[in-house]
């Protein structure tokens, strides 16, 4: 079968050994079929952050095989496989450098898995490129190429870092929580436009997320992760008659527990 | 004061220019608090006074100064990033180990030039007269200032810069960040052992102990230049390490004819650097008082407003 994602056996134990040992992931296997969005979701410590490490190669795994879009890349480290995977982090500031202008941030994610020589680092047709992609966000900021990242907004940034996750159109979008940092109102926005560009390019995605109903309505398939297995996987058509509370109940079935992710709880009640 | 004396000053601050630029580069841009800067200030003068001591042609001594730099930031790159050393230690570890080396090559604690022919006495054969340092000064750091400001808007120099401002970004865009700082550190260590390559030659002599303190004095120049000049592009933050660098040297001009006995100077520097760091947060610390006071009048006098009624 045509898999763009393939995790098998996949296992990641912190500090093992020791006092503070801990199974990150227990033997997980995942297939993302190209153009599969798929919303992760789970309670604190399920895993979540860990599964989008270990395929981006933050951490080396302990067992089990990675392969994306065919050939493996577990033993690949993380600037490798970052030609073919884009990210966006929780933080807003994480992905995008304050000091450097809107026009440099996006040239170098453009160059994403390219090597980086002594041409220019931004060209005046790239700007052209950038004007017309950053004019799509709605935002205002085609006009303000040159001013430095470190003046805009959480919201603007998060909007500018999915921009540069996907301007060099990787293989595999990784999204961890992107919204959760910002305002309701501000989330809404980046959230609709991350779900313009994932159409657009018919990007294979992974997206954790703390919201129930952001996980019921985004992509075309849910998976839920409890203490580093993956207890649930929804796919279409069943996931549509899927409603927030079906999901809490489940959940407290499959794990005996009630959901203790403090901000899913709260969105779910709201 | 006498014209002389601040003449000096701005040969002083456009020799010493490399090497505050140097400083820029690791400490500002890839924001690494190298400490092999004192051992690699050192190194250039070693390299280049004994190749000259023993004959050598000052043009090449200069260069291979410069290369030697560059190894010295990368051995220190390579305990950072290979053996995963912490910045700091990988510094101080190689900046030490420098000490022995730099001795090994002068084969003395202190190596004079004298009647040797230099990148100075060169000057005076094409008649620069007086002005020949501060001529010879003003190329360098103008040569290593175009060649940094082109640098560092190439794609390998944006991805230096973003290495030093967001590394997990930068990595997540595809660089090997280990590689960014090394070239970083080589760059950076080069051009520290370019100036005290030119030092050496313009004072006449190397000594073992003429690094010490040069990632204060550098970061000091690094400092004032920048409250001078501002930091808002790429050609000003340039701008303010060389203007930092000459101000720095006016400075040190200055209080030693004020009559500061020079065994002080150190213990000044590192005060300016102190009170430098320390005054954003003093800056702060009165803006917010004034601030909170300013409020509490207001509320005071919205009350007693409401309470006339």
């Amino acid at each position: 079968m045509n898999r763009l994602l393939r995790l098998n056996g996949v296992t990641k134990v912190f500090n093992p050994g020791g006092v503070n040992e801990r199974i990150a992931l227990r033997d997980i296997s995942l297939h993302l079929a190209p153009g599969d969005v798929v919303a992760v979701i789970g309670s604190n410590g399920a895993g979540k952050s860990t599964l989008l490490n270990v395929v981006a190669g933050v951490y080396e795994i302990d067992t089990g095989i990675i392969s994306l879009d065919g050939s493996p890349v577990q033993a690949l480290p993380e600037h490798a496989r970052a030609a073919q995977i884009g990210r966006v982090f929780q933080d807003p500031l994480l992905g995008t450098a304050a000091s450097m202008t809107i026009e440099e941030n996006l040239a170098m994610a453009l160059r994403r898995g390219r090597r980086r020589g002594l041409r220019r680092g931004v060209s005046a047709g790239e700007r052209e490129l950038f004007r017309e992609q950053l004019s799509l966000l709605g935002l205002g900021l085609e006009g303000r190429l040159s001013a430095r990242v470190g003046l805009l907004s959480g919201g603007q940034r998060q909007a500018l870092t999915v921009l540069m996750a996907t301007i060099a159109a990787p293989k595999l979008l990784l999204l961890d929580e992107h919204t959760a940092a910002l305002d309701p109102r501000t989330a809404r926005t980046v959230l609709e436009l991350t779900e313009k560009i994932i159409a657009r390019h018919g990007l294979t995605t992974l997206m954790v997320t703390h919201n129930l109903e952001q996980a019921l309505t985004v992509g075309n398939r849910t998976i839920m992760m409890h203490e580093g297995r993956i207890v649930l996987n929804l796919t279409e058509p069943e996931r549509s008659n899927m409603h927030v509370s079906d999901l809490l109940l489940k959940f407290e079935q499959i794990s005996g527990n009630t959901l203790d992710n403090d901000r899913m709880l709260l969105t779910a009640r709201g | 004061m006498s014209l002389s004396i601040w003449l000096g000053a701005l040969e002083q601050g456009l020799l010493w220019g490399a090497m505050v630029l140097g400083v820029y580069i690791t400490f500002r841009v890839l924001n690494y608090a190298d400490l092999t800067i004192d051992g690699s200030f050192t190194l250039g003068a070693a390299v280049a006074t004994r190749l000259i001591f023993a004959g050598g042609n000052p043009w090449l001594a200069t260069f291979l100064a410069v290369c030697a730099g560059a190894v010295a930031g990368l051995i220190t790159g390579l305990l950072h990033t290979k053996l995963k050393i912490a910045p700091l230690l990988s510094g101080i570890l190689v900046m030490i180990a420098l000490y022995s080396i730099n001795l090994r090559i002068m084969g003395q604690a202190n190596l004079s030039l004298l009647r040797s022919d230099t990148i100075f006495t060169w000057m005076r054969h094409i008649h620069a007269g007086n002005a020949g340092p501060s001529l010879l000064g003003l190329a360098a750091v103008l040569l290593v200032s175009a060649g940094l400001y082109l640098f560092l808007q190439t794609e390998l120099g944006m991805a230096l810069r973003a290495t030093g401002d967001n590394e997990q970004m930068i990595r997540s865009l595809g660089v090997n960040t280990d590689g960014t700082k090394l070239i970083g550190l080589a760059m950076g260590n080069a051009l520290v052992a370019f100036s005290g390559g030119m030092v050496a030659q313009y004072q006449g002599f190397a000594d073992i102990g003429m690094g010490i303190g040069m990632i204060i004095a550098g970061l000091a120049s690094v400092i004032i230049g920048e409250a001078l000049v501002g930091t808002l592009t790429l050609i000003r933050c340039l701008l303010a390490a060389v203007t930092g660098s000459i101000i720095y040297r006016a400075v040190i001009a200055l209080v030693l004819q004020l009559g500061m006995p020079s065994t002080d100077l150190k213990l000044l520097t590192a005060l300016i650097v102190i009170i430098a760091l320390a005054l954003p947060l003093f800056r702060e610390r009165l803006g917010l008082k004034a601030r909170r006071r300013e409020r509490g009048e207001q509320i005071a006098q919205a009350e007693r407003g409401n309470q006339s009624f």
